[in-house]
């Protein structure tokens, strides 16, 4: 058993539903008691979903539990069949029904034969696996389904390049904008979408799959097994870089490239080849801002601020990357909660960041935050949070995410687009820094306000009155932190009166 | 006359999963602490359903079960101990209190005889109630703890002779717990106190000679704990919603004490002058319930006085015993107001509930928050059925939000009514 107040990742059937639900025409069918239907809630309310969920609950209660659910499961697959007619129903199990270990397999192969639908049960271990990872799996599972009922000397090649793009989802962080920014900076190379899966896809689309030239996997949370799937049985190459920042963009085009050119004329290589570093420099230089951004005096001030970064793999690595690298911050710390990726993650980020944290426990994310004080935050809504109790300004980067983090306006963190977003977030997380000086020099603007918020518990310490004035000078935005910082410095020397001179060797201290 | 009729449907609809009552307890019991016994599931929601609430420190957990405590690698005496040591050390509460869930149903993890020894151990009581989905559905949470908590109230022990001891049960915010308390002090009956209070250090006495009178709806396991393992005399009323069943509800109770109302006419009256406004909103209007918290028959009563016609009241369950007096009230204010009774539907089925949205396209839906979106693209006005759970609708004095959430989408509609785009789904 575990305590635990939050968590990271969802369990594993939300990561199934996810699936079920993106596809056009599926419909997922819960065993699972009353109230675990809550997906459906999540969906209507974060997505602003206008259409119904495509999740039903076939209810386990008492008597299911008793007597197994017999027929019931059987029953709701017909009825759902003749309702909705869907192309695929797939049985989804919950933590409950997996304890139940009813056959439910076995209710699958009954319901097949007098429903039109196809009916799948969800392979997923409840106890073993996450939201993600169920997602990654169930993903592929279709995919499977699907493309074993097809012969593969059937399958031809588009005539010009295409691409699938794997893993585009319902309920994904600012999903459905990074899709829409990889589908024009696709068309902007000359090639193709093939395929968009799951999101909006129809089940029998899928056979078309192998007709592309490569796969792109977007985000390697998602999507990694089925592009993994298929390039072992169907020979098509995946590209799993992110194309989040400038440098991750430039290098994902260039694996395209280097994707098509296997396969084209090699008369028509070289055209393409200057067609696409013509082009990275003209977006790179021109058309994105972040290039020039970084070079301009408002990023100079950033430089070798402190920052630290904390989310899904994705995510957690790319933006770290486009920190250090790109606009010269310092992160001090990056991690993720992604601990079946950890490898991966520690790789990724190596070289641009000072310490790696890997963990499902937001309060060890917390103390890292507090231990650190950096100036700004990158991360979850949990980090957005503790930043709000510390005084210290936070991005959001990766889910788990509220429905803040589903705007309307366009908002890739992908792509061209995306880098000009993410300089957005960075630039008006960090205190504006022309702000920055002149409150420091000019003592701020709410000098009158009285000290309220309080994080410290240590109550020995006295702050005297003339410590307590020049605290009010100070800042609002940075007056907790040097409160806070005085303190530690006062507790680390044995000090119990803070005076103003003791105030000013603290800060001697920590800038010296 | 006619009368109301019963129907049940397959159960295949959207509610809360009861252990969503920790998050209006634990504010309520304030030395309290709740812990979840259950899966990352259960978890989930709770983070999700009460969204900003986790990050203020609150004073419930989850126990998650792992695959080792499933297949009984784990000991799960000394899981528990160790975790409610942990508490017990962090937190300090007065109270912990063991919420059981479908897992620990299912491989039977016998909480009721743990606790006890846990108990000892630690020094502090823990209460443990089931509220779980297999069984119950969201609102019922509350009622199976507050079952639990109705064995722990101390003992009763007469006073005085001269007056006769009252215990109002259900859980309220307290400004509503203090203005329900008022009124009834207005008839001059005095409260002796509520379960559960805001302490649970302060829990009332319970025994032979109590009358006990219930605030909600959703109350009836602990109405049945109070008549038979407390021995306390029941009243039975209809609810304090609205100022018809404010009325009704006072009027009860005073004429079990064999007091003469006072002023109630006027009062009643009072309150619905000042609604005057919202009720030409709502007059000739249609509802629909579609059912997931058990308020449903008090609301739609309620409804049905301000003048709209209801067509259908979904519920997840109708004990017809503990909400007996609501239903005559239900049966009257139809008859009263000359509208038809409305179909009355345990266990809905969504799915057919849509069918019948469609068919009759009423003014007003009041469902969960799954089908508001969806049931709003298509040009039908909804209102989320959570909200009356989390507002303050009780007494007289808070008629008026009842109303303010009632009107909101009519109002809406209204300010919007000229622009051409109500209906917002292809097909």
């Amino acid at each position: 058993m575990k305590l635990a107040y939050w968590m990271y990742a969802g369990p594993a059937h939300i990561g199934t539903l996810r699936v079920a639900s993106s596809f056009k025409n599926v419909h997922a069918i819960m065993h699972a008691p009353l109230g675990d239907d809550y997906f459906n809630v999540m969906r209507s309310m974060l997505e602003r979903e206008r259409d119904f969920t495509p999740v039903t609950a076939s209810i386990v209660d008492r008597h299911v539990l008793a007597r197994g659910s017999q027929e019931k499961v059987v029953e709701n697959i017909t009825r759902k069949d003749q309702q909705e007619k869907p192309d695929l129903i797939l049985l989804t199990p919950t933590c409950t029904s997996s304890i139940l270990q009813e056959d439910l397999q076995n209710f699958v192969e009954r319901a097949t034969r007098t429903t039109n639908s196809d009916i799948l049960l969800a392979d997923v271990n409840h106890y073993r696996v996450n939201e993600f990872q169920a997602a990654d799996r169930t993903l592929e599972q279709i995919i499977i389904f699907y493309l074993e009922k097809i012969s593969k000397s059937s399958i031809k090649k588009t005539h010009q390049p295409s691409a699938n793009i794997l893993g585009i989802f319902t309920l994904g962080f600012h999903h459905q904008h990074d899709c829409r920014e990889i589908y024009r900076l696709l068309k902007d190379l000359g090639i193709q979408i093939n395929k968009i899966v799951p999101e909006g896809c129809s089940v029998l689309d899928l056979k078309k799959i192998p007709e592309a030239w490569f796969n792109i996997v977007p985000y390697r949370e998602i999507g990694l097994m089925a592009a993994q799937y298929l390039e072992k049985n169907y020979d098509m190459p995946y590209i799993a870089t992110t194309p989040m920042g400038l440098v991750e963009t430039a290098s994902w085009i260039r694996q395209i490239y280097k994707l098509i050119s296997e396969n084209i004329d090699a008369n028509q290589t070289l055209p393409f080849k200057e067609r696409f570093e013509k082009y990275i420099d003209q977006q790179t230089r021109f058309v994105s801002q972040a290039a020039w951004f970084s070079r301009s005096i408002d990023c100079q001030n950033l430089t070798g601020k402190k920052a630290l970064v904390f989310g899904d793999g994705t995510h957690g690595a790319a933006m770290t990357k486009i920190l250090a690298r790109e606009m010269g911050i310092n992160v001090c710390c990056a991690g993720t909660y992604c601990l079946n990726d950890g490898d991966w993650f520690r790789e990724q980020v190596q070289g641009f960041c000072d310490q790696v944290l890997i963990t499902e426990d937001h309060t060890q994310v917390g103390n890292m935050i507090a231990e650190i004080e950096p100036a700004a935050i990158f991360g979850t809504q949990m980090e957005r949070h503790v930043g709000k109790r510390l005084d210290i300004p936070c991005g959001v980067i990766s889910a788990p995410i509220h429905i803040q983090n589903f705007p309307l306006s366009y908002r890739p963190f992908l792509g061209y687009e995306g880098t000009n977003q993410i300089a957005d977030l960075v630039y008006n997380s960090f205190t504006l820094g022309m702000e920055d000086h002149l409150l420091e020099i000019f003592g701020g603007h709410d000098v009158k306000t009285v000290i309220t918020k309080n994080l410290s518990t240590d109550e020995n310490l006295i702050w005297n009155s003339c410590a307590q004035k020049e605290l009010q000078k100070i800042p609002g935005f940075v007056r907790n932190r040097i409160k806070r910082n005085t303190e530690k410095y006062a507790r680390s020397k044995k000090i119990t009166d803070i005076t103003v001179e003791v105030m000013y060797a603290a800060k001697e201290a920590l800038t010296g | 006359m006619e009368t109301l009729k019963f129907e049940c449907e397959t159960g295949n609809y959207h509610t809360f999963c009861p252990i969503s009552c920790v998050s209006w307890l634990y504010q309520k019991i304030s030395d309290s602490f709740f812990l979840v016994i259950g899966t990352k599931t259960c978890g989930y929601f709770l983070q999700n359903a009460l969204g900003v609430m986790i990050f203020a420190e609150p004073r419930y957990a989850m126990a998650e079960l792992e695959e080792g405590d499933i297949s009984a690698q784990l000991h799960d005496f000394d899981e528990l101990k160790r975790l409610c040591l942990k508490i017990q050390q962090d937190r300090n509460p007065s109270v912990i209190v063991w919420i059981g869930t479908c897992t620990t149903e299912i491989i039977k993890m016998d909480l009721e005889g743990m606790a006890p020894k846990i108990e000892e151990f630690i020094n502090r009581p823990i209460i443990v109630a089931r509220a779980n989905g297999l069984d119950y559905a969201f609102t019922q949470g509350e009622d199976t703890v507050l079952a639990a908590m109705a064995h722990r109230c101390p003992k009763y022990k007469i006073q005085s002779a001269s007056s006769i001891p009252l215990v109002l049960f259900g859980s309220l915010p307290n400004t509503v717990a203090y203005q329900l308390s008022k009124e009834l002090e207005d008839q001059g009956i005095k409260i002796s106190g509520w379960l559960p209070e805001a302490r649970y250090e302060e829990l009332p006495q319970l025994g032979p000679g109590v009358f006990v009178c219930g605030v909600n709806p959703f109350l009836s396991r602990t109405a049945t704990t109070l008549m038979r393992r407390r021995k306390c005399q029941l009243i039975g009323a209809p609810f304090p919603i609205g100022p018809d069943g404010t009325r009704a509800w006072i009027e009860k109770i005073c004429q079990v004490f064999q007091v003469i109302p006072k002023n109630l006419d006027q009062r009643e009256a009072n309150i619905w002058e000042n609604l005057q406004d919202y009720l030409t909103l709502v007059k000739g209007k249609s509802v629909f319930f579609m059912g997931d918290n058990l308020l449903e028959i008090s609301l739609a009563r309620f409804l049905i006085r301000c003048g709209m016609v209801v067509y259908e009241i979904g519920i997840p369950y109708m004990d017809k015993r503990f909400q007996g007096s609501e239903l005559n009230l239900l049966e009257k204010t139809c008859y009263e107001m000359n509208v038809p009774l409305p179909h009355i539907v345990e266990k809905p089925d969504n799915y057919n509930q849509i069918q019948r949205i469609r068919a009759l396209k009423p003014d007003l839906v009041i469902t969960g928050l799954a089908h508001s979106n969806p049931l709003e693209a298509r040009g039908i006005t909804t209102k989320w059925s959570v909200e009356f759970t989390f507002a303050q609708i009780h007494g007289f004095t808070n008629a008026r939000d009842i109303l303010e959430l009632v009107t909101r989408p009519l109002r809406r509609n209204n300010h919007l009514k000229d622009l051409g785009w109500s209906k917002l789904v292809a097909k």
